[in-house]
Formats: structure tokens, C-alpha cells, sequence
């Protein structure tokens, strides 16, 4: 994993609530084994009509969204399937910091384990956040993870809270199961005294 | 101190503790082909190995095909070649294909009596939450943590809060687990639960069956919640006893004892308390695009002007178009295309048991295709024993081999454009059964019933004592 310590970049706006990974990312390319190359099939039936046609009609497809990098969400964004796919496909596609009321819980912690920034505010926040991008032209934004705030596209600075741990090994590009390697006594030790049928 | 059935399996799986994190450690890991390759991969990458490879097991569900023959798709094939020689190389043992005890991995896991009390139980699928009706804390991880647990048997978690769904009252005749649980998350809403383990609990959750109780938790995902769990109690001991992994001899004994006091003490409290009223439930039909769009079969479709919340307004908007539905439509009038009997929510023995009530001895409409794909090839075997098996194909059903099939569209059965289906799966997510399909989450009778009629129907007004051939 890449260390990663503030984000600065162009900002899509995807209003929507409870947006699925199912539509983040969808079924006929959980076939693929490789960790790669998600980003071209992102939101695929959103983005694309069947014969491959950009939907002028879907966020993502608007000319001052693309190439952005920080994703403003509506709530419980990537409910449902634990598929990591979802999260890799946005990070291919190239967003490191999706910022949303909530999202569901495994692709929270899917977005953590590869370095991608999962940032929860109360949803009066976001909206005040989305409100402050230009449509016509588009907007950047900042997400500082050091400092664990976001400076919106007029200065205001807005800080969030993010698990210490999860950050430790964001910042640092951290291996964790090499982490979790360093107590491999204490789970020996569990193992030791726990027998499971 | 009292404590919650949530807290006496956390506590006792807690290696360490440290920057607010616990260290839990993992009494059984199911795997899959679609989640698992990378994983492997990233071992193989780190020269790591399979910490426990005798607390991990392996099935085949996602893509395989449910007719005989090979897997003709190249990239199904590449995935499920890929966990046949990765279970290999790590030593894993692996119910494939063919083996008799292949099926999806929610289904076999309690079959097989893996699934128990107590247990720590973790999975590359969301719907991992199933195995916590028997009182495990069980819950889906993504391909890191698949990789993590692999190698450490171990996860970092975060305490989650705690939450009681009490179903109150008594259930009414003809009311079945999934209307129970589509009933609650048309209620709570579809992320009531995040960030909470939810325990069910009420006089109705104690009166279902082992696999019924199954079916409520398998869709505890789908109002956000990672993790639901019921007591222990003896439906799920008469349920376990004799399965193959389960503890034989005094070890079965001295395993009841000790699962007899898992259940949440008197006084023990949560975080959140949610209350739903079962008297008033009726069979539910899922109208919209997520599990929570849901409405009694009585009902008919909601208005989007309905709703206060512009962003829920524009949500049902976009789930009407997408569905082909109109405001105020009444659910009995619509037609379906195909219907599913299947997936980890409902393809149990019981569940098919329950369809082939409702059809036996009359005909699928002739413009519906219909198809019954059992959880596992042991369930298969079993309905085949009770001639369930004839009884849909004498109606116009197909009778598959065991797999996910039509809930998730990653093999051959697919829903194509525009096409409508009653489907006894978990969710309706926009093109989840194939793009353009249109999905109608229901129970097994209800499905049964609107495959009967090519719409749908409400099964208690249906005159359905057995015919008698």
C-alpha cells in the first residue's frame, strides 16, 4: 500500500443515497483474479448504454467531474455486497477519499485496507460541501489526513474523525497483516489455551 | 454483570486489545471462488502461509453452472480452477463440485454442522450473517481481510454497538420468516444497522425453525447491519445434534451446556432497541431497487410525492422507471416473467417444502419460466427423497443442481432486459439479476404462488390444501 497524506483534486458530486456495490461494480467483472484494472468497468450500467455509449445523464459523465479524485457521496454509500472490487474499481478509476453521511460497513473497511479514504460527516456537512462545488466549472477540494480536516473549495476548513489505526497505516503505507504478524506470540498464545471443535 | 449473547462470543475471541481496536480471533473461515483468488495471490506474493488451514473451508457457489455439464464461461472456469489449486496448495479442505457437499457456502456451512453456537465465524460474502441464527457472531469481510484472516486466523475490529430487534407478538397464519424480516427493514430503513451487531429476539423469533431463523438473519446485511444473531436454544441443538462436524458422545453434551448460557442474561442491555409489531404483518413484495422498498402484496406502489425526503423522492423516481412501475399500480396486478426459487436466503429443505405445497398437482403459467435451484446438493438429494423434485417438474419448474444461480446473475442464469421475476433472494438491486432485469424479492410460497398465476398473488387467500392425486 501507497502511503497517502492529503488529497488535493478535482471533486464529483454523486447525490444519491444507499448507492450499491453492485452498481459501484457490477457482477460480470467479479470473474476477473486479478487486484487491477476495475477502474474502466466503474458504475459500468450507470456510466455506459449497452453498446458502450457514455449515459450524458449519469454524475460521473459531466466534463467538470472527470479526473476528479474526491468523491462527495450520499448516504449508506456501498451498501450491500462485501466485494472489494467496489473500492478497487474507484481507486483505479482514480478517487483516493470518498466523503459521504455513512457507508456500509464492509466497504468501509474495504476502502481502509487499500488505502482509500472513507471520510464520514453528518449529512448537513456533505450537502454544505456539494453546495460548494461549481457545476460549470468544477472545484477542487483538499482532504488532509495529517491534520484530519477538509478545505473546501472557499478555505473553510471542516474536521472529521477517522480511526487512529487505520490512519497510522494510511499515512505510513503500512502492511498490516505484517502488523498483526509483530503479536503472532500473543496468538499463539490464545491458540494455545483455546481449542476450537 | 448482565451481558448480551453479542458480548459472551466477542469477549472470550478478544486476543488483545489496542488503539481502541480488538484482536478477534476467527473459529471458522468459509471461502469461496469469486473472493478468495486475490487473497491467495497475495500470500503466494508474501511467502505466507495458511495459519489454520483445518478452521477454513472451501466451496463452490458463486459462478457454477446449475445444468449438467461443464463451465463453459472461460473466466468462471479460470476462478473456479483457481480455488481448486489454491485449496490444494494450502491444504484447505474444499466441498467442490461433484463432491455431494458442494452448495452455497450459507447453506452448507450449518449443514455440515460447521456453523455452531458460540463460534467466531467470518466470510468473503455479505451474507456471511446467516450463520449467526445458531448464535455465532458471524459477518462478511472483503478480500484484505479474506487475506488477513488467511494468514493470521485473526482480524482487527472495531467494538461494534449493540442493537435488540424485538419482533413483538405473535406471528399471524401464512406469515413467514422473509416477510418477517422484509417486513422490519421496510420499517427501520435500509441502514438502520450500520454499525451495529443486531440480536433478533421476541416470542416470534423463538417460535421459527432453525432454518427460518436463518433466513431473518441472512438479510441482516441489507438493513446495514454486519452481524445478526439469535439465541441458542433447543431448536438449534435438535437442529445441529448428528451433523457431521458437530461435537459427538460426552463433547455433545458438555457443547450444550455451555451454549445453554450464551443467551442474553435478564437486564442486559444495548445500545439501540427496535421494536416491530408482527401481528400486523402480511406476505411483502419488494416494488423498488432496494430491500426496503417493500409493501404487503394487499398494497400497491407507493408515490414518490409521498415521501418528505427529496433524496428518498428522486431514489423512488429512479426505482419506478427502472422498475417499470406506475404510482398507486396495485402489486397484485403486476406480471412477472420469471420466477427463482433459490439462494442462501431461501433454497433450505424447508423452503422448497413450502413451495411444493403450494404447487403440487397444478401448472406454472405458461408464460412464466420457473426455476428451483436447492442451497446445496445435499438439500437436492433430500427433496429428491421426499419427490419434491417431481412435484415442480409435473408444474413446468426446472430443477437445478445447487448454486447461487439466478440471486446474483454471476453464472448462466440471468435475467435479460426489461425482464420481470419473483425472486426468494435477498436483493433487488438494480440489474443484480442480470442488466434491465427487474427484481421482486418474496418468500418461496409467494414465488410458488405468482409462478401459479403470472402475478402476484396473496398465498393465504389461496385455496391450497394438498391436491390428492
Amino acid at each position: 500500500m501507497k502511503p497517502l497524506r492529503t488529497v488535493t483534486g478535482r471533486v464529483a458530486v454523486l447525490d444519491r443515497p444507499d448507492v450499491d456495490t453492485d452498481q459501484i461494480i457490477p457482477k460480470q467483472f467479479l470473474k476477473r483474479i486479478e487486484r487491477t484494472g476495475y477502474g474502466k468497468f466503474l458504475f459500468q450500467d450507470w456510466r455506459f448504454d449497452e453498446d458502450g455509449n457514455e449515459h450524458p445523464g449519469f454524475e460521473l459523465n459531466r466534463p467538470e467531474f472527470r479526473n476528479a479524485s474526491i468523491l462527495l457521496a450520499g448516504r449508506n454509500f456501498g451498501c450491500g455486497s462485501s466485494r472489494e472490487h467496489a473500492a478497487w474499481a474507484l481507486q483505479d478509476y482514480g478517487f483516493d477519499a470518498v466523503v459521504a453521511p455513512s457507508f456500509g460497513d464492509i466497504f468501509r473497511t474495504n476502502a481502509g485496507k487499500i488505502g482509500m479514504l472513507a471520510i464520514t460527516l453528518p449529512e448537513d456537512e456533505v450537502g454544505r460541501l456539494m453546495e460548494s462545488i461549481d457545476l460549470d466549472t468544477g472545484s477542487e477540494m483538499t482532504v488532509d489526513l495529517e491534520r484530519r480536516v477538509i478545505v473546501a473549495p472557499d478555505g473553510r476548513e471542516v474536521p472529521f474523525a477517522f480511526d487512529e489505526a487505520t490512519r497510522e497505516r494510511i499515512l505510513n503505507g503500512l502492511d498490516d497483516i505484517a502488523l498483526t504478524l509483530e503479536h503472532e506470540d500473543a496468538i499463539a498464545a490464545y491458540e494455545a489455551t483455546h481449542s476450537i471443535a | 454483570m448482565a451481558r448480551t449473547l453479542f458480548e459472551k462470543v466477542w469477549d472470550p475471541h478478544v486476543v488483545l486489545e489496542e488503539d481502541g481496536l480488538a484482536l478477534l480471533y476467527v473459529d471458522l473461515h468459509l471461502v469461496h471462488e469469486v473472493t478468495s483468488a486475490q487473497a491467495f495471490e497475495g500470500l503466494r506474493l508474501a511467502g505466507r502461509r495458511v495459519r489454520r488451514p483445518e478452521l477454513t473451508v472451501a466451496t463452490m457457489d458463486h459462478n457454477v453452472p446449475t445444468l449438467p455439464g461443464p463451465v463453459t464461461d472461460p473466466m468462471a472456469k479460470a476462478q473456479l480452477d483457481a480455488l481448486r489449486a489454491n485449496t490444494e496448495q494450502f491444504g484447505i479442505r474444499l466441498h467442490g463440485t461433484g463432491s455431494g457437499h458442494e452448495g452455497i457456502v450459507h447453506v452448507i456451512g450449518p449443514e455440515l454442522g460447521l456453523t455452531q453456537p458460540g463460534k467466531t465465524i467470518v466470510c468473503g460474502d455479505s451474507h456471511t450473517s446467516t450463520h449467526g441464527a445458531l448464535g455465532a457472531l458471524a459477518f462478511g469481510i472483503g478480500t484484505s481481510e479474506v487475506e488477513h484472516v488467511l494468514a493470521t486466523q485473526t482480524l482487527y475490529q472495531q467494538r461494534p454497538r449493540t442493537m435488540l430487534l424485538e419482533f413483538a407478538g405473535e406471528r399471524p397464519p401464512g406469515l413467514t420468516a422473509k416477510d418477517l424480516i422484509l417486513g422490519a427493514i421496510g420499517q427501520v430503513g435500509v441502514d438502520a444497522g450500520v454499525g451495529y451487531v443486531v440480536e433478533y429476539g421476541g416470542e416470534a423469533i423463538r417460535a421459527l425453525s432453525m432454518e427460518e431463523r436463518m433466513t431473518v438473519c441472512n438479510m441482516t446485511i441489507e438493513w446495514g447491519a454486519r452481524a445478526g444473531m439469535i439465541a441458542p436454544d433447543e431448536t438449534t441443538f435438535a437442529y445441529l445434534e448428528g451433523r457431521e462436524h458437530a461435537p459427538q458422545g460426552a463433547d455433545w453434551e458438555r457443547a450444550v451446556e455451555r451454549w445453554r448460557s450464551l443467551g442474553s442474561d435478564a437486564g442486559a442491555t444495548y445500545d439501540a432497541h427496535v421494536v416491530v409489531d408482527v401481528a400486523d404483518l402480511v406476505p411483502q413484495v419488494t416494488w423498488g431497487t432496494n430491500p426496503g422498498m417493500v409493501v404487503p402484496v394487499t398494497g400497491s406502489v407507493p408515490n414518490p410525492a409521498s415521501y418528505d425526503d427529496p433524496n428518498d423522492r428522486a431514489a423512488a423516481e429512479r426505482a419506478l422507471a427502472y422498475m417499470d412501475l406506475r404510482p398507486g399500480q396495485a402489486i397484485q396486478e403486476i406480471r412477472i416473467d420469471k420466477v427463482f426459487i433459490g439462494s442462501c436466503t431461501n433454497s433450505r429443505i424447508e423452503d422448497l417444502r413450502a413451495a411444493a405445497a403450494i404447487v403440487e398437482g397444478r401448472t406454472v403459467d405458461p408464460k412464466v419460466t420457473a426455476l428451483v435451484v436447492p442451497g446445496s446438493a445435499q438439500v437436492r438429494r433430500q427433496a429428491e427423497d421426499e419427490g419434491l423434485d417431481r412435484i415442480f417438474v409435473d408444474a413446468g419448474f426446472e430443477w437445478r443442481l445447487a448454486g447461487c444461480s439466478m440471486c446474483l446473475g454471476m453464472n448462466p442464469d440471468t435475467l435479460e432486459p426489461g425482464e420481470r421475476c419473483a425472486s426468494t433472494s435477498n436483493r433487488n438491486f438494480e440489474g443484480r439479476q442480470g442488466r434491465g432485469g427487474r427484481t421482486h424479492l418474496v418468500s418461496p410460497q409467494m414465488a410458488a404462488a405468482a409462478a401459479l398465476h403470472g402475478r402476484f398473488v396473496d398465498v393465504r387467500a389461496l385455496d391450497h390444501e394438498p391436491v390428492t392425486v
